[in-house]
């Protein structure tokens, strides 16, 4: 960011944000909601648009919705009201979204999260429940198709649009906003929160103003951001551009922009895109929803305990560090796997730091979740215990856990099968001591000439010679035995 | 209608197909006789012969049972019969062929009915004539220089002129009675949510009804028993059973705002035969008023307009029927493929719609015609305190020279001044022939409460016969 930021201007940043939800059938049809299908396989009448088709409600919707409503404080209108938002374009086989507009499913409420280590609120202003449109693929280079081919697989899949105050001061927080959301959708399993994948996007509304002044200037919105760090930095290339522009005298003028992420730049829309005005109206073949008490009160009663909530849990129950806590629940199925080792395994130091070294490693780097992950809780018990009692080194157990990755084997197997348990008979340990003794006369001559270095040496010579396995804290003492007091001005221990 | 062989009812036909004096192919192969006879009236715009034979067959070998075995049905152009092509009466949807049956096509099917073919409408439903179809106007069997009336035109015309036993058709302000009160049949628009609108083509999605066309009351209950019933797949249709009550005296209210200024005095007095009939049979005629009545055309236009211009929107030449040949690009496309495949009528409503939903203007006048549509349903809900149900005219004329209002939309709208306000408030509505001027038939209406279409349906039923006109059809 450039200072003139921290220094004249002050960003007021809105985000509205669409999650796609986990719902198994689409909004208005039973068509399932997989990702990934063959181009136009997962469609019927309804999600075409066929003429004489009519939506019928999918109920887990609502309900979907009502869990994100109850769980950030918001208020869930009955009845609430679709309504059709009309604009025309290939991906839109009707002609109009369903949305709502007039009579959201949700209203108010807010977003709490740590950032730079306060806790911070923003307000809600709405959730609605809409549905998603298609895909247009456009061809990029000369040798693709000339024609722009469309995909309605993704048309009528549920979406939960959040809408929140301009009360974001920071890109930063704008991204920090975006990673709560995400966890707040994970941990109630209505999204996979996956931006890349489009499960959660995010569109900003964004202007500036000058430092103290209460009125807002005029907003432009990006969207087209797949990512928490483009989120972030393309709020960073508009709240530039803005300043740019009032410094110059010029104004901002109201508009749509998009992100271009390889450029990695804010690009105004083709204004032909932009249409001005939806003409919503009250959707005439779905009747408005009322939501009875009893349902909200069979939500409400449902609703797990979310990221902060299990972060301050973690400090108080398991006493590990706020630090370890707030890694640990950034994503729900490592807080489950923490939360099922650790009550196993009676140190949680251990488990949290072996889950944000190891696990989290290998979580980040070669699946894409720790569902996918081939190794379960009762693996990791069993591993963790074998270190907790000395039976393996906290070396060979890394060794292990590689090994469990690669073939799915229990580690108790894996540590039989290869041999190795940690050596911490004295008389094996005394044995190896000595052969590396008599094998280097000359270190042994060096240390008692007063170089204590060469402790180290010895020590990777027995960890080689033991492949790894020699208890690393009895072969220490025993060499320190064997090798006596180191001579010079070097005091006995 | 005693000199054409396509006469019959359903009963007869039952009665003659069990004695084995018929076949239900004999029966189908005379009916598409007699609509290729009568081709020139543009009754049909799809025949569907193959399909309509094979099904006779079927029937004959005992494998459709059910209570329409047999019985030869048109259906409107703008329902879904699976496979075969659907048209709306419009270019737009040219060469699309449908894809599932709409579930009032599926439940006559199953009850065993056989499909001639798709009859004939105003473009999307929209018009009060028939003459805005792409496939040109039907015209009246009673007087083929007049017009059908519409939108269901081709429905009403095929069953008063012996091209089909009776036909489904939709009406959303008026486009079942009206035609079948210029065609001298009897035509029933249920409550709304009755009868499923799957598969039947949007126009007016808060006012579509599917509904019967017939030529005798019990062959327009015994269809509208079949089509009618709770669907899972139309939120909007009704859960609720429908009412049947004994036969009884009822309380019959004149409607007053109906009756008056400037009404046709020979309508007036045939309506007023009804109710002397209905007085006759016990029941008590009494003064009624719809003080809102007189703002439901108007009240009506906004509505479908708005309705219909987010309802067309899909029509856009991407996915399915008529695309332009000559766009540059895709918002050209759009433009040319939609000015090239609506009509012009089509083209008004969308334009009209599109202008009350835009903002500035929605509170002006969708949000004024929703607020005058409550007041329309608290009116009727007040009347039905005092009345079981409702008699009026069905429409303020007889049916006109083709041409003649083709120039004055305003005019046109006005014969629909009468059925509008039934379907902003959702009510069912029974039209059937009670008169005639100059050998053209007058319609009467009577409107009932929710789901009440079983008592409109009687009390037809017993004064039908010393009402209806001897209408003599157009020598062939």
């Amino acid at each position: 960011m450039t200072s003139a930021i921290a220094t004249e201007f002050e960003p007021v940043i809105g985000l509205e944000v669409h999650a796609q939800l986990l719902t198994t059938s689409k909004i208005f049809c039973g068509c399932p909601t997989a990702f990934g299908a063959v181009p136009n396989d997962q469609t019927c009448p309804v999600c075409l648009g066929l003429p004489g088709s009519l939506p019928v409600l999918n109920r887990d919707a609502i309900e979907f919705g009502i869990r994100l409503i109850l769980a950030l404080g918001g208020r869930v209108n009955s009845p609430n009201i679709f309504a059709r938002k009309n604009y025309f374009y290939p991906d839109l086989p009707k002609g109009y979204q369903i949305s709502q507009y007039d009579r959201p499913l949700g209203e108010d409420g807010a977003v709490e999260f740590e950032f730079d280590g306060e806790r911070r609120r923003v307000r809600l202003i709405r959730i609605h429940l809409e549905e998603d449109a298609g895909k247009s693929f456009h061809p990029e280079t000369a040798d693709q198709d000339p024609d722009t081919l469309v995909d309605l697989n993704r048309c009528g899949v549920p979406l939960l649009e959040i809408v929140s105050h301009p009360d974001i001061r920071d890109p930063r927080e704008a991204a920090a906003y975006m990673q709560q959301l995400r966890r707040n959708v994970e941990y109630l399993g209505i999204c996979t929160g996956n931006m890349e994948e489009g499960a959660l996007r995010c569109d900003a509304n964004v202007s500036v103003r000058p430092k103290g002044s209460s009125e807002f200037g005029t907003r432009t919105e990006v969207k087209n951001m797949n990512s928490f760090r483009s989120v972030e930095r393309a709020i960073v290339c508009e709240i530039e551009r803005q300043i740019g522009l009032l410094e110059s005298g010029d104004e901002v003028i109201q508009q749509t922009l998009l992100w271009n992420e390889s450029r990695q730049t804010v690009e105004p829309m083709r204004s032909k895109e932009e249409s001005s005005d939806y003409r919503y109206f009250p959707e005439p073949d779905l009747l408005p929803i009322a939501v009875a008490p009893d349902w909200l009160n069979d939500v409400s009663e449902q609703t797990p305990e979310l990221s902060l909530e299990r972060a301050a849990r973690f400090v108080r129950e398991f006493g590990v560090p706020e630090y370890d806590a707030s890694v640990l629940t950034d994503q729900k199925g490592i807080a489950d796997l923490f939360e099922d080792v650790a009550r196993e395994v009676s140190d949680a130091k251990l488990v949290s730091n072996w889950i944000m070294t190891e696990v989290l490693r290998v979580v980040t780097d070669r699946h894409p979740s720790v569902e996918t992950l081939p190794v379960q809780p009762p693996a990791l018990i069993q591993l963790l215990g074998m270190v907790r009692s000395a039976r393996i080194s906290g070396k060979i157990a890394k060794d292990v856990f590689e090994i469990m990755l690669q073939s799915g084997e229990a580690p108790e197997d894996i540590v039989a099968k290869k041999g190795l348990e940690q050596i911490s008979d004295d008389n094996k340990l005394t044995e190896l001591v000595d052969d590396v003794l008599n094998a280097n006369p000359k270190e042994v001559t060096d240390y008692r000439g007063g170089n204590t270095k060469v402790l180290g040496f010895f020590m990777g010579k027995l960890m080689k010679a033991s492949q790894g396995r020699g208890n690393p804290k009895r072969l220490n003492e025993i060499l320190r035995e064997r090798l006596g007091p180191p001579g010079g001005e070097q005091k006995p221990e | 209608m005693a000199d054409h062989p396509t006469t019959g009812d359903i009963p007869t036909l039952r009665a003659q197909r069990e004695s084995g004096a018929q076949t239900a192919r004999a029966v189908v192969d005379r009916y598409l006789e007699r609509l290729q006879a009568r081709r020139d009236l543009n009754s049909y715009v799809l025949v569907a012969e193959d399909d309509a034979r094979t099904a006779a067959e079927d029937v004959d070998a005992g494998n459709r049972p059910g209570p329409l075995a047999g019985v030869p049905l048109a259906i409107k152009d703008n329902i879904l019969v699976e496979g075969q092509p659907c048209t709306c009466g419009s270019r737009m949807l040219d060469g699309w062929v449908a894809p599932y049956d709409a579930t009032a096509v599926a439940r006559l099917r199953a009850a065993g009915a056989v499909f001639l073919g798709k009859t004939n409408c105003d473009e999307f439903g929209m018009g009060s004539s028939n003459e805005n179809s792409y496939f040109g106007p039907a015209k009246n069997p009673i007087d083929p220089s007049r017009v059908t009336g519409g939108s269901s035109g081709g429905s009403a015309a095929a069953v008063a002129d012996g091209q089909a036993m009776a036909a489904i058709g939709s009406d959303t302000g008026g486009s079942i009675r009206l035609p079948a009160s210029y065609c001298g049949v009897i035509g029933l628009k249920p409550t709304y949510g009755a009868v499923s609108r799957w598969g039947l083509v949007a126009f007016a999605s808060s006012l579509d009804q599917i509904g019967v066309l017939a030529r005798t009351v019990d062959d327009a209950r015994s269809v509208f028993h079949v089509i009618r019933g709770h669907d899972p797949r139309d939120a909007t249709s009704r859960t609720d059973p429908p009412i049947h009550e004994e036969t009884r005296p009822r309380r019959i209210g004149l409607l007053r705002e109906y009756l008056e200024e400037g009404l046709d005095p020979d309508i007036r007095a045939a309506v007023l035969k009804v109710a002397d009939a209905l007085k006759e049979q016990g029941h008590d005629i009494v003064d009624a008023s719809l003080p809102s009545a007189r703002y439901a055309l108007q009240t009506y236009y906004i509505i479908c307009c708005a309705e219909a211009s987010s309802n067309l929107a899909r029509y856009d030449g991407v996915k399915y029927g008529y695309r332009t040949g000559n766009a540059a690009e895709l918002i050209d496309m759009f433009e040319q493929t939609r000015d090239q495949g609506f009509g012009d009528e089509v083209k008004r409503r969308i334009l009209l719609g599109s202008y009350v939903l835009s903002a500035g203007y929605f509170d002006q006048y969708y949000g004024t015609a929703q607020r005058m549509r409550q007041a329309i349903i608290s009116d009727y809900t007040r009347a039905f305190v005092e009345v079981d149900c409702l008699l009026t005219p069905t429409a303020p004329n007889c049916a006109f020279p083709i041409g003649e209002k083709l120039d004055d939309p305003l005019t046109m709208y006005l014969v629909d001044v009468y059925t509008t306000s039934v379907n902003l408030a959702g009510l069912p509505g029974l039209s059937f022939p009670c008169g005639a001027i100059g050998g053209l038939p007058i319609g009467a209406q009577l409107i009932g409460r929710p789901m009440e279409e079983d008592l409109l349906l009687d009390l037809a039923g017993q004064v039908y016969e010393s009402v209806r006109p001897t209408i003599t059809l157009a020598s062939e």
